[in-house]
């Protein structure tokens, strides 16, 4: 199914949000997720699946002044 | 006297008067070098998109527990995307604090003072200690303080110009005509330039790139911090006037008359 990750448009299998981060290589600490523009949770990661035409904007803290 | 001098923000209280940011280090591993040795006691973080073709270093794993975090909104063009920043930011689970910086202008960085007291409002009434970052104007700081924000962060110069207090007398305004605290941000190039703040009796400073860019930030970032602490002392030690004309310090009789 097709997702939007961060602007760009993904095609991935079926899983929750705590499987996509896993296979993306992140561990989930100090990042952060907005699902459909809200933010969800760190302990909802594994109950929510991602369904098609989702937006996902997955977020982290970098340097900045 | 000096150990009690406390800067009282937001419900806070700081010893240390200089606030720094994480941006623009060489090298993460530089950061804790520079926080232990200036003894800053806040410092801010920006939030962004994760890059997933490169590997996510955590920012926050490089700042000791017990320096305060103080997220900002770089990136926000509007007052929307600074409240959306603000609330991800605290979602985090980085506490309340949020510098809000909003800016449309891309030559200059200044910001947009009509979106950030915008940002202000919401923010401050859902709980969050908000840092404003706004060009140096009384009327505005007067609505910020109404809007319930904890401090104002005027401007000395653009940000990472190094160029100092060029809005000095509009920060000076603030200083003698506001109740919060005035904390000068950006444009600090020099420790006399953050000494120059104090001795006006600035509330604190944040400094960034002066620290971060320099060749060894950690001894500059304590250079900033003997800086500030010395300005704060000369402040509360009360300065006398300049004068035109010599006045003697030795008595102004002739040496044998």
């Amino acid at each position: 199914m097709q997702i939007t990750v961060n602007g760009t448009s993904e095609t991935i299998d079926a899983c929750t949000i705590a499987e996509f981060l896993a296979e993306k290589g992140l561990i989930g600490d100090g990042v952060v997720v907005e699902y459909n523009y809200q933010i969800v949770k760190r302990e909802k990661w594994p109950i929510v699946r991602l369904q098609e035409s989702d937006n996902l904007e997955v977020l982290s803290f970098v340097g900045g002044g | 006297m000096q150990g009690e001098d406390l800067l009282a923000i937001g419900g806070m209280t700081f010893t240390n008067r200089l606030f720094t940011g994480t941006g623009k280090f060489a090298s993460k591993a530089l950061i804790p070098k520079m926080l232990e040795a200036s003894g800053s006691e806040m410092i801010t973080v920006a939030l962004r998109r994760v890059d997933f073709a490169s590997e996510t270093e955590n920012i926050l794993s490089y700042i000791p527990k017990g320096v305060r975090l103080l997220p900002n909104t770089s990136g926000a063009r509007n007052e929307k995307e600074a409240v959306r920043i603000a609330r991800i930011a605290r979602e985090a689970g980085c506490g309340n604090l949020i510098k809000i910086e909003v800016i449309t202008d891309m030559k200059y960085l200044l910001p947009d003072n009509h979106a950030t007291l915008l940002a202000t409002e919401t923010l401050a009434k859902e709980g969050f200690i908000v840092f404003p970052y706004v060009m140096p104007d009384l009327p505005l700081a007067r609505q910020l303080e109404d809007a319930g924000a904890a401090a104002v962060m005027p401007l000395g110069a653009p940000i990472g110009t190094n160029r100092g207090l060029e809005t000095r007398s509009m920060i000076e305004i603030l200083i003698e005509n506001c109740r919060l605290p005035i904390i000068v941000d950006a444009g600090i190039g020099r420790p006399s330039q953050a000494a120059e703040a104090m001795e006006m009796g600035a509330d604190a400073v944040l400094v960034n790139t002066a620290i971060s860019s320099a060749e060894d930030p950690a001894a500059m970032g304590q250079a900033f911090s003997m800086a500030v602490a010395a300005g704060r002392m000369a402040y509360l030690a009360k300065m006398r006037e300049e004068s035109k004309t010599a006045v003697a310090s030795s008595p102004l009789t002739g040496f044998l008359s």
